[in-house]
């Protein structure tokens, strides 16, 4: 049990995706722009990486494995990644619709998130077991809702802010998200101390 | 000769006009991820480059018999398709460097430059023309990645390509700023190559627009995001997609 939580606690904060693997860097610019877009699609990207750990990893481990043909693993992470978010996609439209209008749009965009199948991937190279691999992934969805709400904050003030012309926009972005990341390295150390 | 000049074109659009990242903002996580060092950029870049030409040429070869409405997961199957026959080469020849890339070399899947190329080149140019586009883009990715990688070696390691440079060593004129080669170093430096590319692009814009050429207050990276199913960073809308 402690083992699981300081895998937890270590992809939400030490090797929090976004801003120290540099992993769905894209929606961590394009969605943080207000808290509500953010909070929608942080919701929607944990349930996908849920999801997809739940079908990833045992696809690997039952069907790849056995047959010695792990290394077609992109091809069948990617492929059921997209599946199931088609899949995800239609069954909210059809049974859940209010969920549907608040996650709906951003579920498309997730097929390409990296973050996705990165923490599928992760969880392979790491040879988390089953559990260990969720909570990982339920670690580093968190850890990538953590990074857009602190930067939806940061965002909303560097927009008001007088900037140079030259860095207006998304050059000041980046180097907000820089400052970000490195208040981030506060917690280097910390897991060690705790669950040593 | 007019044949010539637009297959040059073609190739060098994608340096400066057309930059995938610096002016497209597209496969920002490969470019922060791997340039703590020119040779990983290098590596980085011939590998995508690599899966953009082979993605380009098959998805252009095969535009005519791909149904339209499951043309993205068609797409997506043939760029994996690539992507691990990279992954089996680099394991073959370079295991230092598929080490140092480590997931990133899955991750060429969902990077959206390639996606992009195939929904806004290759499904409506011929294979010529595809070949060489994902040649142009390959190489602008490369060449940012390459700039970024000896900005952040060079002042955070004081190394060039591995070789140490004496005055940025310990004992000579100043130490290396360990930060460049960290997380924040890699959002500080981007952010400022973003800013000088728009800078740069602006002043050719301008000059068009004073000849005549082009119409004022277009701005490339969102004509061409339009169509990019995974673009970020421009417009009001979340289109950002991959990471």
């Amino acid at each position: 049990m402690k083992a699981l939580i300081a895998i937890l606690f270590t992809s939400i904060l030490v090797d929090n995706f976004v801003l120290s693997k540099f992993l769905g860097i894209c929606p961590f610019l394009g969605v943080s722009k207000n808290l509500n877009t953010a909070m929608g699609m942080s919701v929607a990207v944990i349930f996908v990486m849920l999801l997809s750990t739940a079908i990833t990893w045992p696809l690997y481990m039952l069907v790849l494995v056995p047959l010695h043909v792990t290394f077609l693993y992109t091809l069948v992470f990617i492929l059921s990644i997209a599946a199931l978010v088609q899949f995800v996609e239609t069954i909210m439209k059809k049974s859940m619709p209010p969920l549907y209008k608040a996650l709906g749009i951003y579920l498309p965009l997730i097929t390409t998130n990296c973050a996705v199948l990165g923490v599928t991937v992760l969880n392979i190279d790491k040879q988390y077991d089953f559990l260990q691999s969720m909570f990982n992934s339920l670690g580093v969805g968190v850890g990538f809702m953590l990074a857009l709400f602190l930067f939806a904050g940061v965002r909303s003030r560097v927009d008001k802010a007088d900037v140079p012309k030259f860095l207006k926009g998304l050059p000041i972005t980046l180097i907000a998200a820089s400052l970000v990341s490195l208040s981030f390295f506060g917690f280097k150390g910390m897991i060690e101390k705790l669950f040593g | 000769m007019a044949e010539k000049k637009s297959w040059i074109s073609e190739i060098t659009k994608g340096f400066v006009k057309e930059n995938p990242v610096l002016r497209l903002i597209l496969g920002t996580c490969p470019t922060l991820a791997v340039t703590t060092s020119v040779e990983n950029g290098i590596g980085m870049g011939i590998a995508a480059t690599f899966v953009l030409i082979g993605s380009n040429v098959a998805i252009s070869a095969l535009r005519k018999f791909i149904p339209d409405k499951v043309r993205i997961p068609a797409y997506i199957t043939i760029i994996a398709g690539f992507v691990t026959i990279v992954q089996l080469l680099l394991k073959a020849f370079v295991p230092a460097l598929d080490k140092a890339l480590g997931i990133f070399i899955p991750l060429i899947v969902v990077n959206c430059i390639i996606l992009a190329r195939a929904e806004m080149f290759a499904n409506k140019n011929p294979v010529g023309a595809s070949a060489l586009d994902g040649l142009g883009m390959g190489l602008g990715f490369t060449t940012a990645l390459i700039v970024m990688g000896t900005i952040r070696e060079v002042l955070g390691n004081g190394t060039l390509l591995g070789h140490p440079i004496p005055v940025l060593q310990n004992g000579g004129m100043i130490e290396p700023i360990l930060i460049f080669v960290l997380a924040p170093g890699g959002f500080f430096v981007f952010g400022l190559l973003v800013a000088t590319a728009q800078r740069l692009s602006d002043g050719i814009d301008r000059r068009a627009v004073a000849k005549g050429l082009k119409k004022a207050g277009a701005r490339p990276e969102c004509e061409n995001c339009a169509a990019a199913p995974g673009c970020a960073g421009c417009g009001p809308l979340p289109t950002g997609g991959e990471g």
